[in-house]
């Protein structure tokens, strides 16, 4: 038998699957004392080189409220041609299609290691990606240079059929046509009046006059694509679409002195969510907001035109000092759900030096999908967004696009097991099964969710509750099961469905604890609850959320978790604050490990370079230091490397060993920026430097001005807070452990 | 005789002419003095004198009233002794001179006119005039000064007195024809005011005053005389006993009525004469008093004749006479003193010294005497020629038996009488002038028996031959349409008597020549006609007399005229960073009937009389006559007409204003690409961009262009000079109109040029296949609105639009075309707007200084009533092309167009009407919006605009101060210059009806007559607007017949000569499309036509309701000259003929069936008939004299109107003959509009209703 780490280790690699526990308790009360609920991670969408998808449709439990699909769990009567299901234990036989089914001719689904197995089904017209662009024109010249050269270079990634289709917005909105030829066509809306659906439609002149659906339906889609100049294939309107980029101006309303530009961000999304939803509902499509700044005016605007109104901060927020903030919210996560109900999805680029409203908008991509969804830079004129941009057009292996559109996943349970809900890019199709749960962890009430986009490492986090009574025990060897079934729209516009399933065994609490003990995946919990508590934090009061936390269980790293700017607002801007948790949520287990707790490498001329703790101690003066908190990618210098480096020893010839230790740690750096989506901000820094700041601010305080001589001279850097350090933390935990009050 | 004129009058008038040159030249008067007179009036008064006598005048008679007691007095003495010092001195020195200048005047005869004399000459006639006032004043004072008071007492006196110059220099016409017009002017200034004198004790007085200085009336009535008699009697001394002969009117009477009444007449002239000539005339000439002195006596007759003797029959007619005497060689002479009347005076200045002396003369007695013992004679003799003369050419040998024969003659004995009162009809016979002058002699006799022949003669309807008793006549025989007063003859007549001589300004109360008069103006202090025309020259003192008249007292204004290119347009004044200078009280600007007192360190206000500091940087001297030093250096003070640059303080926000903009908004729906506007649009736009409106011909015009197109959504285009190609910016949130672009939508033409052909060659490709049919409106504006505040200017939109506009949008109409709704009480909703939307738009557009022109290209029902609310709220025009095709109406539309964007016009402009004290501005009719009720608010303000004002009493007027009016428009010019324009008036006011009678304009009345009533079908019913219409006419000339013709039989139609055309033209208005539908006008049109009307000007408004019809077959290909027209009745064309019928919106080419080959070959190259093709819209270019001389009229006839006039041709008993029909408006109607007859007999009854 392999160790715990390994199976761990294997079924995340086959399945995505993560779980908290990899033996269940198997009574409701039993579970409920464990703390970690039963849970797990679920990387839909994992890359799987070597899983070829099947071309035929899954062979689904004739059950109406059950409809598994057929998977190796299953009980089969090769003669009878009858399989049971091992959720509803209905007996159901096999299409005529499987007639030539025996045990040594077996169907993939059936096999073992196909838990995890995808198929590729007919359904509908294939309908290509779409990629609506959202540009924010109340930029600087120089922003807006870079962006349109961004946006002119994305157009030769996408595939040439992809349709594509530019909304500009300042004080106006403009609605480009792309199919024009001569005189360039827009559509222009004012930024200050809200309209509905049905009045965007007709006004883009997407309804035939006088024909509108029954209930004011739009056209369907085909009628529509046909008729829509406003999304067009990449391939037709290339050329146009380049020069209209080209000749993109900035706003020409003047901006008076003291004021913010006019920016309608909110009226100019809720065009774009109009314009798919009247056009191509349940399509996959991709609308990618590109903003300089918050906005100004009309329904979703987050601050006034005044400059000496600043954006709302922690602190308004906390007093309740934040006119724009509940309406501003309401307003997006109505166009959120939108959006999401017809599968489309919102990307945020937001680069500014001051917030741009992400904390009311963070729904539109919370909701509705991964990927791209939030990148927050200084400008648009950095690499960071630059290369975060081309990478959301970066493709997998069989060269299609790391992106998918339009899942649905649906969970269904062994009758044991229930589940609670899920947290994640994702919202609630609503959708009450039997296996639904009535006690909610994050977004529950339903086993359907839909994740309007999705990428090879979006991760949901889903809770699960144990029903069984514990006077009905499980028969020895019983096994819990899930099903993950995942439908989506792959890039390359085939829909598909991906179906796991996992099967954990059930063990009585009161016999077998120590073997539920030694099926606790540390990582994975501490990633779940991290999520617990962030989702938290996004709806409840921090200190209430701290000490919820404190409450439920003490780890390690939860101390990291503590200090993480995915709990603590302090020095985070509210915008920031959701950026960073935004992408906590959406991120698989090892790069929210990262994010809790940063990792740091140690480069020096005594060997090889070695993670080193995350602790001020770690600071020494001959060292180089590479952090990785995930949105951050700090090198720093210590104090004597930063001196010889100053002195340029790494260009003498005899110090090659020097400058060999110097890149080190930068060809390191490049290597976690190739595969890191968003691009982290990229810090190189010394001993005394000001950026050094974000390293200091994440290392363990075991120095500080308070006791640094109580250490020895001989290492580390002193930090200057008064946060407690994990030593204290430590004691201070153990305290109450023993204590009676715990 | 210009220089003689101009020396003598020059200082006093010449003046003010310099005025006019004075703002190029200040030392016009210098000229003058330097000129011939100088030399010869230097002497004596030197430099000085010329000033005395022009500020005295200028100032005493306009403005000056409260202090004229004495400033007239003071002014008086100073002024008119030096006057008369000079023209006694004068005289003697330049005897001969004057005598030479008579001669000169007559070489110059016509051409003094043109010449820089005439305006001299206005000025002599003025000053002449004021002397006589001032005489008549001051008369008790002293004679000299009395003379020039009397001006002051009253208007009409000063008139008289003018008249009376006017003939004095008419009198120099004996010499030459040339200087006839004048006296003819005169005349007919005269007459009006011999009335006026009459009515004081004139008849006895005059004899005895004339004599006596000392009595004002009298000598005033000597004056008239005098202008009488010196116009028309030597030259037609055989016409004289006509003249009486219809002074008299009556026949049998007439004889003996006319000779007694010339007799008295002439004794009272004589009188007069002698009285006057010795003082002044003799003096100043004393070898010329013979001559003017004969000259006047002619001109008395003259201008009593015209004046009083409007009467019906052209003969009667004054201008009849003229032409009479015009045949004989005098006749010449004397239509030209009448038409030239007071610009003459100036040319007759020339004479005038010679005449004017005469004037002065009698009250200098002393030397008068001469003047006058030889005067009297000549005048007698003039009395009695003239009144021949003004008889009728004919009749004057006939005379004493003509005169029954005559009853014309006599008709317009009736007017004078009419004029005078009945008392003084019987001298009425004798002309206005005489009439006075009779009226003094106060001949029972003759009185008795002229009257009644005069008034039949005038109004007969019914036999107007026939002598006697029409009345019966009329009602039992059938009338004679000859009978009845014949506009054309009218117009004729006006032609004659007034075309020649330049109109000038400068006095008070004169009635200017018909609108279909060529004629030219001379500010000299009061605007010209052609921007203001009053429908009362001489308005009642009271408003009891007012009601009692029920005469409309309205002023017709067309604050930016366009002016021909032989008269200047208003100069403009600077006054620096203060801004104009205003009354302290009630803010009227500057002009020149402010009184500038304590030695001119303030002024007193001509309207309010409130006493104003004159600023330090505005201070000047006065001269020893009150006057400015100044004056004629500056326009506010010597002119009509002038502009003030306008500080920042009358901007709008305190801003400079931007430059104005033009917005194409085009309509790109269905019908309107299937018609072609919108290809013809974009076509022609390319081209005429380069026409946008400037001021200065060599720089590029400021004015900026933006382009939208629309159907239910707006298509804004982004034609920015730095793009490759226009974008297209669509707002479909017609809801809630905005503008989606700042930068880029308005630009310069010149920069954008690339672009902006660009998107005109793309606009029609863009929308060829189109299969939108729904449009909105509402938005639109709201659009070009929107645009223009953006931009912070004022400006215009051109909406070409197509159809009804029933796409969802504000503003957005349903079809309520329900055409049995006519006839009923509900039929004036039909002129309503359907919905409230627009008006209230309308009112955000003037706030803004938006102005639309509409352009409407309809296939059915558009709601013209409703569409047309916001371009006639903001002082836009609507443009109509039903079922536009582009080939064949393309030309119509191109021309409107072209005129539309090229012509003059103010943006962002409010107008205020200011008044004396004694009558304010009660009601305006026009394109624009009233926010409270004062500031005529607009938008836009073109050239063609015309705002009609009507005026109530709201206390008394004096008549010595007349009533003055001062309109001042505040514009924003085209370069975004912010500019105030001001128009100043004065017309006499008086205490007797017929003072009042007697200076009307028919033509301005029934211009405010048609705004009135089509303004009153918004509310009312039809029928209820019609029957008030005929009633008010009804008592108009029942309250004349009342009070001012001599007692006859109650039978007997008596219309004053001034409206003897009010009815046909009234029937006209009534029988209009809009009070008075036929079956086949669309609702449509009605509202079209209606919205039209409302600012139309004068001329147009009469060629709209009268039009012209022209013979062209009578043709003269030799000359410039046009046939006679022809008065628009059937019975008036002949088969044989073609006509020309214009009637400010369509031409048409009538062809008789029996036309002859030849002519139907020279026009339209068809061999017959038969082969014309009636659908053609040009005629072909032939070359033959014939066709090219028709085309240069019909050319020219479009050149004249605002709208191009497409050309129809109608074959007789062709299908389209029923259109033509229906502009021949004397006939009866299809749709059972009266004929004239039956409408005069109407009249007549319900004249006749009201007396018993």
């Amino acid at each position: 038998m392999t160790t715990y780490q390994e199976f761990i280790q294997q079924n995340e690699d086959r399945d995505g699957v993560r779980c908290s526990w990899n033996l269940w308790p198997s009574s409701r009360l039993e579970a409920t004392r464990l703390v970690v609920p039963v849970s797990c991670l679920f990387t839909p969408l994992k890359e799987r080189p070597d899983l070829p998808p099947v071309h035929y449709e899954p062979v689904l439990c004739s059950r109406a409220n059950c409809k598994a699909v057929l998977n190796p769990l299953c009980q089969v009567d090769f003669r009878a041609k009858i399989w049971a299901c091992n959720f509803c234990f209905q007996r159901n036989p096999f299409p005529p299609s499987y007639a030539g089914i025996s045990e040594v001719n077996q169907p993939a689904e059936l096999m073992p290691q196909f838990s995890t197995i995808e198929y590729i089904v007919q359904r509908g017209p294939p309908t290509p990606l779409i990629f609506l662009y959202v540009v924010d024109t109340c930029l600087e010249e120089e922003d807006l240079q870079a962006l349109r050269e961004s946006l002119q270079m994305s157009l030769s990634l996408l595939p040439p059929n992809a349709l594509v289709g530019l909304i500009t917005f300042g004080r106006m909105i403009q609605v480009h046509e792309l199919s024009c030829e001569g005189i360039a066509k827009s559509y222009v809306f004012r930024g200050t009046k809200e309209l509905t659906p049905k009045q965007i439609q007709e006004m883009l002149g997407l309804m035939k006059p006088g024909v509108s659906g029954p209930h004011g339906q739009p056209l369907a889609p085909h009628d529509a694509a046909a008729s829509c100049r406003f999304l067009q294939p990449v391939q037709k309107v290339d050329m146009n679409l380049t020069d209209l980029l080209g000749e993109l101006q900035r706003d020409p309303w003047p901006v008076p002195q003291g004021k913010r530009p006019l920016r309608s961000t909110g009226i100019a999304l809720s065009i774009a969510v109009g314009l798919l939803e009247g056009t191509f509902p349940n399509t996959g499509a991709r609308v990618m907001l590109f903003t300089g700044g918050p906005p100004t005016q009309g329904p979703g605007m987050v601050v006034g035109d005044e400059l000496k109104t600043p954006i709302r901060s922690w602190h308004d927020i906390q007093k309740d000092n934040a006119r724009h903030l509940k309406k501003a919210t309401k307003y997006y996560e109505a166009l959120a759900n939108r959006a999401a109900v017809n599968g489309h999805s919102i990307d945020i680029y937001a680069c500014a030096l001051d917030q741009t409203g992400l904390l009311e908008m963070k729904c539109l991509s919370n909701l509705t999908g991964y990927v791209g969804h939030i990148v927050m830079g200084d400008s648009f004129n950095t690499s960071l967004f630059k290369q975060t941009f081309q990478r959301v057009f970066s493709k997998d292996y069989n060269g299609e696009f790391r992106m998918a559109f339009g899942g649905i996943l649906e969970i269904k349970t062994s009758r044991e097991l229930k589940v609670s809900g899920a947290i994640g890019p994702c919202v609630s199709l609503n959708s009450k099964g039997s296996c639904v749960s009535e006690n909610e962890l994050g977004v529950g009430g339903t086993c359907q969710w839909k994740i309007c986009s999705l990428s090879p490492s979006t991760t949901l986090a889903l809770y699960f509750e144990v029903v069984n009574q514990h006077n009905a025990p499980i028969p020895q060897g019983g096994r819990g099961a899930i099903q993950f079934v995942t439908q989506y729209q792959h890039s390359n516009m085939q829909k598909r469905i991906r179906v796991t399933t996992i099967a954990r065994n059930w063990a009585d609490a009161q016999s077998q604890i120590q073997h539920i003990e030694a099926s606790f995946d540390q990582e994975a919990a501490a990633v779940l609850m991290a999520r617990l508590g962030v989702f938290r934090a996004e709806s409840e009061e921090g200190p209430d959320v701290l000490r919820w936390l404190d409450r439920q269980l003490i780890r390690l790293f939860m101390f990291h978790l503590r200090r993480s700017p995915f709990l603590q607002v302090f020095n985070n801007s509210p915008d920031e604050s959701s950026y960073y948790r935004h992408h906590f949520v959406c991120q698989d287990l090892t790069q929210s490990l990262i994010m809790i707790q940063p990792i740091l490498y140690s480069y020096s001329f005594y060997g090889p370079p070695e993670p080193v703790l995350l602790d001020s101690s770690s600071i020494l003066p001959d060292r180089i230091l590479l952090m990785d908190t995930f949105f951050q990618l700090v090198i720093y210098h210590g104090e004597t490397i930063s001196q010889w480096r100053k002195a340029r020893y790494q260009d003498m010839a005899e110090y090659e060993n020097f400058k060999q230790l110097l890149q080190a740690p930068l060809d390191d750096a490049q290597e976690i920026l190739q595969t890191r989506f968003p691009m982290p901000r990229y810090i190189d820094t010394e001993h005394g430097g000001s950026q050094a700041r974000f390293l200091l601010s994440k290392v363990n305080p075991s120095q500080t001005h308070n006791n640094l001589y109580a250490w020895g001279q001989e290492s580390g850097a002193p930090i200057l807070t008064d946060d407690v350090s994990l030593q204290v933390f430590m004691d201070h935990l153990k305290k109450l452990a023993v204590s009676s009050s715990a | 005789m210009n220089v003689n004129q101009q020396p003598h009058m020059a200082s006093p008038y010449g003046q003010p002419q310099s005025g006019y040159q004075g703002y190029q030249q200040t030392g016009y008067g210098n000229q003058h003095v330097p000129g011939g007179y100088p030399t010869p009036y230097a002497p004596y008064n030197g430099p000085a004198s010329t000033y005395q006598p022009g500020p005295p005048q200028g100032y005493s008679p306009y403005a000056s009233f409260s202090s004229k007691a004495l400033a007239t007095n003071l002014v008086s003495d100073l002024s008119s002794p030096s006057p008369l010092d000079l023209g006694m001195r004068g005289p003697p020195t330049s005897g001969p001179p004057p005598v030479s200048g008579t001669q000169a005047y007559s070489q110059f005869g016509q051409g003094d006119t043109q010449n820089g004399p005439p305006p001299m000459a206005a000025l002599p006639s003025v000053s002449q005039q004021y002397t006589h006032g001032t005489m008549q004043l001051s008369g008790p004072q002293s004679s000299f000064n009395q003379p020039f008071g009397a001006p002051p007492t009253s208007m009409q006196q000063m008139t008289n007195q003018m008249s009376g110059m006017q003939i004095g220099s008419t009198v120099p016409s004996p010499a030459g024809p040339g200087y006839a017009p004048p006296t003819v002017s005169q005349a007919s200034a005269s007459a009006a005011y011999t009335p006026s004198a009459p009515s004081s004790f004139a008849p006895s007085s005059a004899v005895h005053s004339q004599p006596l200085p000392p009595d004002s009336v009298a000598q005033t009535a000597p004056q008239p005389f005098y202008g009488a008699p010196p116009t028309p009697p030597q030259p037609f001394p055989g016409a004289a006993p006509p003249f009486s002969a219809a002074g008299p009117a009556q026949p049998p009477a007439p004889p003996l009525g006319s000779q007694q009444s010339f007799s008295q007449a002439h004794p009272p002239s004589q009188p007069q004469f002698t009285s006057a000539p010795p003082p002044v005339s003799t003096a100043s000439y004393g070898g010329p008093p013979p001559t003017t002195q004969a000259s006047h006596p002619r001109a008395p007759p003259l201008t009593s004749q015209p004046s009083t003797f409007s009467g019906g029959p052209p003969p009667t007619s004054s201008p009849s006479q003229y032409p009479q005497p015009m045949p004989q060689q005098p006749p010449v002479s004397q239509p030209n003193p009448f038409h030239s009347g007071p610009p003459q005076p100036t040319t007759a200045a020339g004479f005038p010294p010679q005449g004017g002396p005469p004037l002065r003369v009698p009250h200098p007695g002393v030397q008068g005497p001469p003047m006058t013992s030889q005067g009297p004679p000549t005048s007698q003799t003039n009395h009695v020629a003239p009144p021949q003369p003004g008889m009728l050419p004919g009749p004057p040998p006939v005379n004493m038996a003509g005169p029954p024969a005559q009853p014309s003659m006599q008709g317009y004995p009736p007017q004078q009488n009419g004029a005078f009162g009945q008392v003084r009809g019987p001298q009425p016979g004798y002309v206005g002038q005489y009439p006075g002058q009779q009226s003094y002699v106060a001949q029972p006799p003759a009185q008795a028996p002229a009257p009644a022949p005069k008034r039949l003669d005038p109004d007969s309807i019914p036999s107007p031959q026939a002598s006697d008793i029409p009345p019966v006549q009329k009602t039992r025989h059938r009338i004679d349409p000859d009978a009845i007063p014949s506009p054309i003859q009218v117009i004729e007549d006006d032609k004659l008597n007034k075309g020649n001589e330049p109109f000038v300004t400068g006095v008070r109360g004169q009635v200017p020549p018909l609108v279909t008069t060529k004629f030219q103006v001379k500010d000299q202090g009061n605007a010209s006609p052609r921007f203001i025309r009053c429908t009362a020259y001489n308005m009642p003192c009271t408003s009891d007399m007012a009601k009692q008249s029920q005469v409309p007292l309205a002023a017709v204004i067309k604050p930016l005229a366009t002016l021909p290119l032989d008269e200047n347009g208003p100069y403009i004044v600077d006054h620096g960073e203060s801004g104009p200078i205003r009354c302290n009280r009630c803010k009227a600007y500057m002009c020149p009937y402010m009184q500038f007192i304590e030695g001119g360190r303030r002024f007193q206000c001509g309207f309010c009389s409130c006493v104003t500091e004159v600023p330090p940087h505005y201070f000047q001297h006065l001269d020893h006559t009150g006057k400015r030093v100044d004056c004629y250096d500056r326009p506010e003070l010597s002119m009509g007409s002038y502009e003030f640059l306008a500080t920042v303080d009358y901007c709008k926000n305190n801003k400079i204003p931007q430059p104005p903009a033009f917005i194409f908004l085009i309509d790109v729906s269905y019908n309107a690409v299937k018609n072609g506007m919108v290809a013809i649009v974009c076509q022609e736009l390319k081209t005429l961009l380069d026409y946008l409106p400037r001021e200065n011909p060599n720089v590029a015009s400021n004015i900026r262009v933006g382009f939208v197109t629309y159907n239910k959504v707006l298509h804004f285009y982004n034609v920015k000079a730095s793009l490759a190609q226009p974008q297209m910016m669509v707002v479909s949130d017609v809801a809630d109109m905005f503008v989606p672009l700042l930068d880029g939508f308005l630009v310069n033409v010149a920069e954008s040029r690339v672009v902006i052909e660009s998107l005109l060659d793309q606009i029609p490709d863009m929308f060829a296949d189109t299969r939108e049919t729904e449009t909105v409106f509402g938005p639109v504006i709201q659009a070009g609105l929107e645009a223009l505040k953006a931009a912070d200017c004022a400006g215009k939109l051109f909406v070409f639009h197509s159809s009804l506009p029933i796409a969802e949008a504000p503003g957005k109409l349903k079809n309520r075309e329900d055409k049995k709704l006519v006839g009923t009480d509900k039929e004036k909703s039909l002129f309503q707007a359907q919905v409230s939307f627009y008006s209230n738009l309308a009112k955000e557009c003037v706030a803004q200084g938006c102005c639309v022109d509409l352009f409407l290209f309809p296939n059915q029902y558009v709601d013209v009533a409703t569409l047309g609310v916001v371009p006639t709220s903001t002082g836009g025009s609507i443009y109509k092309y039903t079922y536009f095709q582009g080939q064949a109406d393309q030309e119509r539309f191109l021309n409107d167009l072209r005129k539309d964007v090229q012509k003059q016009m103010g943006f962002d402009a409010v107008m205020r009407v200011r008044t004396s004290t004694g009558i304010r501005p009660t009601d305006f009719f026009g394109s624009f919006y009233m926010s409270n009720t004062t500031d005529v608010e607009l938008a836009g303000l073109d050239c063609d605009k015309t705002v009609t004002v009507e005026f109530k009493h709201d206390d008394k007027l004096s008549e010595e101060t007349g009533a003055l009016m001062q309109c001042a428009v505040l514009y924003t010019s085209c370069s975004g210059q912010r500019r105030l324009r001001v128009h100043n008036m004065a017309v006499n006011c008086c205490t007797q009806l017929a003072d009042l009678y007697r200076n009307c304009e028919t033509d301005t009345i029934i211009n405010y007559f048609a705004k009135y009533a089509y303004r009153g079908v918004l509310n009312n019913p039809t029928k209820n607007v019609r029957d008030s219409l005929i009633n008010q006419c009804a008592q108009i000339l029942a309250c004349y017949r009342k009070n001012c013709a001599s007692p006859s039989s109650a039978g007997q139609l008596i219309l004053p000569e001034c409206m003897k055309l009010l009815p046909v033209y009234l029937n006209c208005v009534l029988k209009s499309d809009i009070l008075h539908p036929g079956a086949d006008i669309s609702l449509d049109d009605r509202a079209y036509l209606r919205q039209l009307v409302s600012a139309m000007d004068v001329a147009e408004s009469h060629a709209f309701f009268y039009p012209r019809l022209l013979p062209v077959h009578k043709l003269n290909v030799e000359g410039n000259a046009l046939p006679v027209a022809v008065r628009d009745s059937e019975e008036r064309l002949s088969k044989g003929g073609v006509y020309l019928l214009e009637t400010g919106l369509n031409l048409f080419l009538w062809v008789g069936a029996n036309a002859q080959q030849e002519l139907l070959q020279n026009i339209f190259g068809a061999p017959a008939f038969s082969q014309i093709d009636p659908n053609m819209t040009s005629l072909p270019i032939l070359d033959n004299p014939y066709s090219k001389r028709l085309r240069e009229i019909i050319e020219s006839f479009r050149a004249q109107r605002s709208r191009y006039m497409k050309l129809m041709v109608v074959k007789q008993e062709d299908k389209l003959e029923l259109i033509f029909k229906h502009f021949l408006v004397e006939d009866k109607n299809n749709s059972g509009g009266a004929s004239y007859v039956d409408f005069l007999c109407h009249m007549h009854k319900e004249i006749r209703q009201l007396l018993s």
